[in-house]
Protein backbone atom coordinates (compact mmCIF):
# COMPACT_ATOMS: atom_id res chain seq x y z
CA UNK A 1 0.00 0.00 0.00
CA UNK A 2 2.99 2.54 1.16
CA UNK A 3 4.54 1.56 -2.28
CA UNK A 4 1.46 2.08 -3.92
CA UNK A 5 1.21 5.21 -2.62
CA UNK A 6 4.34 6.27 -3.34
CA UNK A 7 3.93 5.33 -6.94
CA UNK A 8 0.79 7.84 -7.20
CA UNK A 9 2.65 10.64 -5.71
CA UNK A 10 5.49 10.22 -8.20
CA UNK A 11 3.10 9.80 -11.11
CA UNK A 12 1.04 13.07 -9.85
CA UNK A 13 4.20 14.85 -9.59
CA UNK A 14 5.55 14.13 -13.00
CA UNK A 15 2.06 15.23 -14.46
CA UNK A 16 1.70 18.28 -11.89
CA UNK A 17 5.43 19.10 -13.07
CA UNK A 18 5.09 18.14 -17.37
CA UNK A 19 1.54 20.04 -17.03
CA UNK A 20 3.35 23.35 -16.30
CA UNK A 21 6.15 23.01 -18.40
CA UNK A 22 7.02 25.86 -20.87
CA UNK A 23 10.37 26.05 -23.15
CA UNK A 24 11.90 29.95 -23.20
CA UNK A 25 13.04 30.30 -27.18
CA UNK A 26 15.83 32.96 -27.66
CA UNK A 27 15.24 34.67 -30.93
CA UNK A 28 16.35 38.00 -32.48
CA UNK A 29 15.10 40.64 -34.68
CA UNK A 30 14.60 38.94 -37.76
CA UNK A 31 12.56 36.38 -36.11
CA UNK A 32 10.50 39.12 -34.14
CA UNK A 33 10.25 41.01 -37.22
CA UNK A 34 9.00 37.53 -39.49
CA UNK A 35 6.38 37.36 -36.51
CA UNK A 36 5.28 40.91 -36.81
CA UNK A 37 4.78 40.37 -40.39
CA UNK A 38 3.05 36.36 -39.84
CA UNK A 39 -0.23 36.58 -42.59
CA UNK A 40 -3.71 35.24 -41.91
CA UNK A 41 -6.58 36.32 -40.20
CA UNK A 42 -4.95 35.61 -36.51
CA UNK A 43 -5.35 38.91 -34.39
CA UNK A 44 -1.73 38.75 -32.65
CA UNK A 45 -1.08 40.41 -29.04
CA UNK A 46 2.82 40.79 -28.53
CA UNK A 47 4.02 42.09 -25.25
CA UNK A 48 7.17 43.51 -24.55
CA UNK A 49 7.56 42.68 -20.94
CA UNK A 50 10.86 41.77 -18.42
CA UNK A 51 11.01 40.27 -15.00
CA UNK A 52 12.40 43.58 -13.62
CA UNK A 53 9.14 45.35 -15.02
CA UNK A 54 6.53 45.90 -12.15
CA UNK A 55 3.66 46.81 -14.40
CA UNK A 56 4.83 44.38 -16.71
CA UNK A 57 4.36 41.57 -14.20
CA UNK A 58 1.03 43.26 -13.11
CA UNK A 59 -0.50 42.90 -16.15
CA UNK A 60 0.79 39.14 -17.30
CA UNK A 61 -2.29 37.27 -15.52
CA UNK A 62 -4.51 39.25 -17.83
CA UNK A 63 -3.13 38.56 -20.76
CA UNK A 64 -2.77 35.05 -19.99
CA UNK A 65 -6.65 35.21 -18.68
CA UNK A 66 -7.44 36.75 -22.30
CA UNK A 67 -5.36 33.83 -23.85
CA UNK A 68 -7.16 31.27 -22.54
CA UNK A 69 -10.46 33.09 -22.63
CA UNK A 70 -9.95 33.39 -26.35
CA UNK A 71 -8.57 30.07 -27.05
CA UNK A 72 -11.20 29.41 -29.65
CA UNK A 73 -10.86 32.79 -31.18
CA UNK A 74 -7.79 33.33 -33.99
CA UNK A 75 -6.60 35.02 -31.11
CA UNK A 76 -2.63 34.31 -30.11
CA UNK A 77 -0.66 36.25 -27.26
CA UNK A 78 3.25 36.16 -27.30
CA UNK A 79 4.89 37.75 -24.48
CA UNK A 80 8.23 38.75 -25.41
CA UNK A 81 10.83 39.36 -22.53
CA UNK A 82 13.79 42.02 -22.82
CA UNK A 83 15.08 40.67 -20.18
CA UNK A 84 19.24 39.97 -20.51
CA UNK A 85 19.87 36.64 -22.12
CA UNK A 86 22.17 36.10 -19.62
CA UNK A 87 19.00 36.32 -16.88
CA UNK A 88 17.18 33.97 -19.09
CA UNK A 89 17.95 30.67 -16.76
CA UNK A 90 17.99 32.32 -13.41
CA UNK A 91 15.54 34.86 -13.71
CA UNK A 92 13.23 34.31 -16.75
CA UNK A 93 12.38 30.50 -16.18
CA UNK A 94 11.87 30.51 -13.07
CA UNK A 95 9.53 33.33 -13.20
CA UNK A 96 7.07 31.34 -16.19
CA UNK A 97 7.52 28.11 -14.27
CA UNK A 98 6.35 30.12 -10.95
CA UNK A 99 3.41 31.89 -12.82
CA UNK A 100 2.62 29.09 -14.88
CA UNK A 101 2.21 31.32 -18.16
CA UNK A 102 0.75 29.31 -20.97
CA UNK A 103 1.44 31.95 -23.66
CA UNK A 104 4.29 31.30 -25.42
CA UNK A 105 7.07 33.35 -24.12
CA UNK A 106 10.39 34.01 -26.02
CA UNK A 107 13.62 36.74 -25.24
CA UNK A 108 14.70 39.13 -27.56
CA UNK A 109 18.21 39.14 -27.32
CA UNK A 110 19.01 42.33 -28.80
CA UNK A 111 21.11 44.13 -26.35
CA UNK A 112 22.10 47.12 -28.78
CA UNK A 113 18.17 48.39 -28.59
CA UNK A 114 18.80 51.63 -30.46
CA UNK A 115 19.26 49.71 -33.47
CA UNK A 116 15.93 47.62 -33.80
CA UNK A 117 13.40 49.83 -31.08
CA UNK A 118 12.42 51.88 -34.66
CA UNK A 119 12.16 48.48 -37.02
CA UNK A 120 9.37 47.29 -34.26
CA UNK A 121 7.71 50.32 -34.16
CA UNK A 122 8.90 53.98 -34.50
CA UNK A 123 6.37 55.10 -31.96
CA UNK A 124 7.63 53.25 -29.59
CA UNK A 125 9.74 54.95 -27.20
CA UNK A 126 11.22 51.63 -25.77
CA UNK A 127 9.32 52.19 -22.27
CA UNK A 128 7.73 48.61 -21.41
CA UNK A 129 5.11 47.27 -20.89
CA UNK A 130 4.61 47.99 -24.95
CA UNK A 131 1.93 46.01 -26.98
CA UNK A 132 1.46 45.77 -30.68
CA UNK A 133 -1.97 43.83 -31.25
CA UNK A 134 -2.18 43.48 -35.55
CA UNK A 135 -3.89 41.30 -37.65
CA UNK A 136 -2.30 41.33 -41.48
CA UNK A 137 -5.10 39.70 -43.51
CA UNK A 138 -7.18 42.72 -41.99
CA UNK A 139 -4.35 45.35 -42.28
CA UNK A 140 -5.26 46.32 -38.62
CA UNK A 141 -2.07 46.90 -36.49
CA UNK A 142 -2.53 48.76 -33.04
CA UNK A 143 -0.07 49.66 -30.68
CA UNK A 144 -0.03 50.24 -26.72
CA UNK A 145 2.61 52.04 -24.93
CA UNK A 146 1.02 51.37 -21.34
CA UNK A 147 -0.29 48.56 -18.81
CA UNK A 148 -3.58 46.89 -19.76
CA UNK A 149 -5.94 46.52 -16.81
CA UNK A 150 -8.15 43.48 -17.35
CA UNK A 151 -11.42 45.40 -18.76
CA UNK A 152 -9.36 47.50 -20.78
CA UNK A 153 -7.79 44.97 -22.63
CA UNK A 154 -11.02 43.33 -23.92
CA UNK A 155 -12.35 46.28 -24.84
CA UNK A 156 -8.82 47.11 -26.68
CA UNK A 157 -9.59 44.07 -28.61
CA UNK A 158 -13.38 44.42 -29.57
CA UNK A 159 -12.78 47.52 -30.91
CA UNK A 160 -10.01 45.93 -33.03
CA UNK A 161 -12.21 44.02 -34.53
CA UNK A 162 -14.53 46.84 -35.69
CA UNK B 1 -31.28 47.73 -29.88
CA UNK B 2 -28.70 45.42 -31.57
CA UNK B 3 -27.33 48.86 -33.53
CA UNK B 4 -27.47 50.88 -29.73
CA UNK B 5 -25.85 48.15 -28.36
CA UNK B 6 -22.85 48.48 -31.35
CA UNK B 7 -23.12 52.28 -31.05
CA UNK B 8 -22.35 51.96 -27.39
CA UNK B 9 -19.21 49.43 -28.06
CA UNK B 10 -18.00 51.41 -30.65
CA UNK B 11 -18.36 54.82 -28.33
CA UNK B 12 -16.55 53.04 -25.17
CA UNK B 13 -13.79 51.76 -27.37
CA UNK B 14 -13.19 55.32 -28.99
CA UNK B 15 -12.82 56.95 -25.29
CA UNK B 16 -10.60 53.48 -24.41
CA UNK B 17 -8.37 53.65 -27.58
CA UNK B 18 -7.90 57.36 -26.64
CA UNK B 19 -7.60 57.30 -23.00
CA UNK B 20 -3.92 55.13 -24.24
CA UNK B 21 -2.80 58.60 -25.75
CA UNK B 22 0.34 59.18 -23.96
CA UNK B 23 1.16 63.05 -22.30
CA UNK B 24 1.70 65.06 -25.18
CA UNK B 25 5.02 64.24 -27.44
CA UNK B 26 7.04 66.62 -25.51
CA UNK B 27 10.30 68.88 -26.61
CA UNK B 28 11.82 67.82 -29.50
CA UNK B 29 15.30 68.93 -30.54
CA UNK B 30 15.99 72.11 -31.41
CA UNK B 31 13.33 73.09 -29.04
CA UNK B 32 13.66 76.15 -26.81
CA UNK B 33 12.76 74.69 -22.95
CA UNK B 34 10.32 76.30 -20.43
CA UNK B 35 12.72 76.74 -17.16
CA UNK B 36 11.04 74.85 -14.06
CA UNK B 37 11.34 75.12 -10.12
CA UNK B 38 11.86 71.99 -8.14
CA UNK B 39 12.41 70.96 -5.06
CA UNK B 40 15.98 69.43 -4.49
CA UNK B 41 16.73 66.50 -2.33
CA UNK B 42 18.46 69.20 -0.20
CA UNK B 43 15.12 70.80 0.16
CA UNK B 44 16.00 74.01 -1.69
CA UNK B 45 14.71 74.50 -5.60
CA UNK B 46 16.53 74.37 -8.59
CA UNK B 47 15.53 76.05 -11.87
CA UNK B 48 18.00 75.53 -15.39
CA UNK B 49 18.57 79.75 -14.32
CA UNK B 50 20.39 79.20 -11.31
CA UNK B 51 23.60 78.32 -12.35
CA UNK B 52 25.14 81.20 -14.32
CA UNK B 53 28.00 79.34 -15.04
CA UNK B 54 26.38 76.61 -16.68
CA UNK B 55 26.74 76.37 -20.21
CA UNK B 56 23.61 73.81 -20.28
CA UNK B 57 22.83 70.66 -19.07
CA UNK B 58 22.52 66.75 -18.60
CA UNK B 59 19.14 66.83 -17.76
CA UNK B 60 18.53 62.60 -16.67
CA UNK B 61 14.86 61.50 -15.88
CA UNK B 62 15.39 58.99 -13.62
CA UNK B 63 14.17 57.12 -9.89
CA UNK B 64 15.46 54.98 -7.30
CA UNK B 65 13.15 51.75 -8.38
CA UNK B 66 13.74 51.09 -11.77
CA UNK B 67 16.30 48.64 -12.72
CA UNK B 68 17.42 50.14 -15.83
CA UNK B 69 17.78 53.18 -14.12
CA UNK B 70 19.71 51.53 -11.39
CA UNK B 71 22.27 50.21 -14.06
CA UNK B 72 23.00 53.58 -15.25
CA UNK B 73 23.44 55.46 -11.67
CA UNK B 74 26.95 55.00 -11.98
CA UNK B 75 27.28 55.93 -15.70
CA UNK B 76 25.44 59.09 -14.85
CA UNK B 77 27.82 59.86 -11.59
CA UNK B 78 30.90 59.82 -13.94
CA UNK B 79 28.51 62.01 -16.67
CA UNK B 80 28.33 64.43 -13.75
CA UNK B 81 32.10 63.87 -13.01
CA UNK B 82 33.32 64.91 -16.80
CA UNK B 83 30.68 67.06 -18.07
CA UNK B 84 30.47 69.55 -14.83
CA UNK B 85 33.61 70.70 -14.67
CA UNK B 86 33.26 71.49 -18.36
CA UNK B 87 30.18 73.69 -17.76
CA UNK B 88 27.37 70.99 -18.50
CA UNK B 89 26.62 69.58 -15.07
CA UNK B 90 24.13 66.85 -14.42
CA UNK B 91 20.33 67.52 -12.88
CA UNK B 92 18.79 64.36 -11.87
CA UNK B 93 14.29 64.41 -12.32
CA UNK B 94 12.68 62.13 -10.51
CA UNK B 95 9.09 62.10 -12.16
CA UNK B 96 7.41 58.64 -10.56
CA UNK B 97 4.56 58.80 -8.55
CA UNK B 98 5.30 57.31 -4.97
CA UNK B 99 1.81 55.97 -4.68
CA UNK B 100 2.52 53.28 -7.16
CA UNK B 101 6.69 53.25 -6.50
CA UNK B 102 7.19 53.60 -3.08
CA UNK B 103 10.70 53.47 -3.20
CA UNK B 104 10.56 56.78 -4.81
CA UNK B 105 9.30 58.82 -2.47
CA UNK B 106 11.24 61.85 -0.98
CA UNK B 107 12.67 60.50 1.83
CA UNK B 108 13.83 57.36 -0.46
CA UNK B 109 15.89 60.03 -2.53
CA UNK B 110 17.32 61.77 0.20
CA UNK B 111 18.75 58.65 1.16
CA UNK B 112 19.74 57.62 -2.39
CA UNK B 113 21.41 60.83 -3.10
CA UNK B 114 23.43 60.58 0.20
CA UNK B 115 24.66 56.72 -0.15
CA UNK B 116 25.78 57.18 -3.41
CA UNK B 117 26.83 61.03 -3.19
CA UNK B 118 25.16 62.63 -5.21
CA UNK B 119 27.31 65.69 -6.71
CA UNK B 120 24.11 66.83 -8.43
CA UNK B 121 20.75 67.71 -7.70
CA UNK B 122 18.29 65.09 -7.49
CA UNK B 123 14.89 66.64 -8.03
CA UNK B 124 11.32 65.55 -7.10
CA UNK B 125 9.00 66.13 -9.93
CA UNK B 126 5.74 66.14 -7.76
CA UNK B 127 3.20 67.06 -10.19
CA UNK B 128 5.07 65.40 -13.51
CA UNK B 129 4.38 68.44 -15.26
CA UNK B 130 8.21 68.68 -16.38
CA UNK B 131 8.30 65.46 -17.49
CA UNK B 132 5.22 65.80 -19.58
CA UNK B 133 6.79 69.14 -21.13
CA UNK B 134 10.05 67.43 -21.74
CA UNK B 135 8.08 64.15 -23.25
CA UNK B 136 10.19 61.65 -21.12
CA UNK B 137 8.75 58.25 -20.99
CA UNK B 138 10.62 56.13 -19.20
CA UNK B 139 13.98 55.92 -16.82
CA UNK B 140 16.69 56.94 -17.56
CA UNK B 141 15.99 59.36 -20.30
CA UNK B 142 18.56 61.95 -21.13
CA UNK B 143 18.00 65.37 -22.65
CA UNK B 144 20.81 67.51 -22.88
CA UNK B 145 20.11 71.29 -23.03
CA UNK B 146 22.44 73.98 -24.04
CA UNK B 147 22.56 78.08 -23.35
CA UNK B 148 22.43 80.75 -25.56
CA UNK B 149 22.08 83.90 -23.29
CA UNK B 150 18.83 82.80 -21.07
CA UNK B 151 17.78 80.18 -22.89
CA UNK B 152 17.96 76.91 -23.32
CA UNK B 153 17.98 74.95 -26.08
CA UNK B 154 17.51 70.60 -26.87
CA UNK B 155 20.42 69.46 -28.43
CA UNK B 156 20.14 65.42 -27.64
CA UNK B 157 17.28 63.41 -26.56
CA UNK B 158 17.35 59.73 -25.84
CA UNK B 159 19.75 56.81 -24.14
CA UNK B 160 23.09 57.25 -22.12
CA UNK B 161 24.81 54.45 -24.55
CA UNK B 162 24.06 50.94 -26.31
CA UNK B 163 23.88 48.41 -23.65
CA UNK B 164 22.36 48.75 -20.55
CA UNK B 165 23.46 45.32 -19.38
CA UNK B 166 27.36 45.98 -19.67
CA UNK B 167 29.49 49.67 -19.73
CA UNK B 168 32.30 48.05 -21.08
CA UNK B 169 30.27 46.15 -24.10
CA UNK B 170 28.70 49.48 -25.44
CA UNK B 171 30.18 50.13 -28.38
CA UNK B 172 28.30 53.52 -28.81
CA UNK B 173 28.00 56.00 -25.98
CA UNK B 174 25.59 58.71 -27.16
CA UNK B 175 25.67 61.01 -24.40
CA UNK B 176 29.44 61.33 -24.73
CA UNK B 177 29.24 61.42 -28.23
CA UNK B 178 26.59 64.47 -28.43
CA UNK B 179 28.75 66.17 -25.38
CA UNK B 180 31.70 65.71 -27.16
CA UNK B 181 30.10 67.51 -30.65
CA UNK B 182 28.84 69.98 -28.48
CA UNK B 183 31.84 71.17 -27.01
CA UNK B 184 33.54 71.32 -29.70
CA UNK B 185 30.71 74.20 -31.17
CA UNK B 186 28.92 71.52 -33.29
CA UNK B 187 25.17 70.34 -33.34
CA UNK B 188 25.27 66.73 -31.78
CA UNK B 189 25.61 63.93 -34.91
CA UNK B 190 23.32 61.60 -33.13
CA UNK B 191 20.86 63.79 -31.40
CA UNK B 192 18.02 61.27 -30.95
CA UNK B 193 17.82 57.43 -29.56
CA UNK B 194 16.44 54.94 -28.17
CA UNK B 195 16.34 52.57 -25.26
CA UNK B 196 13.93 50.25 -23.22
CA UNK B 197 13.62 51.51 -20.34
CA UNK B 198 11.15 51.33 -17.09
CA UNK B 199 7.79 53.38 -18.06
CA UNK B 200 7.25 56.66 -16.14
CA UNK B 201 4.55 55.64 -13.25
CA UNK B 202 2.16 58.10 -14.11
CA UNK B 203 -0.31 59.29 -11.76
CA UNK B 204 -3.54 57.69 -11.92
CA UNK B 205 -5.99 59.90 -13.51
Amino acid sequence: MKLFKGILICLLLTIGKSGFSQSVSVIQLPALEKLLATPGDTTYLINFWATWCQPCLEELPYLEEFNAKHAKDKVKVILISLDFASKLETKVKPLVQKKRLRSTVLLLNEPDQNAWIDKVDSQWSGAIPFTIMFNNDRKKRNTFEKAFSKAELETVYRAFLL
Amino acid sequence: MKKITFLLTALTALIVLNSFRLPSDGYQVGDKVADFKLTNVDGKTVSLADNQAAKGYIVVFTCNTCPVAQAYEDRIIALNQKYAAKGYPVIAINPNDPTIAAGDSFEKMKQRATSKQYAFPYLVDENQQVAKAYGARSTPHVFIVTRTGNDFTVAYIGAIDNNSEDEAAASKKFVEAAMEDILAGKPASVNFTKAVGCSIKWKKA
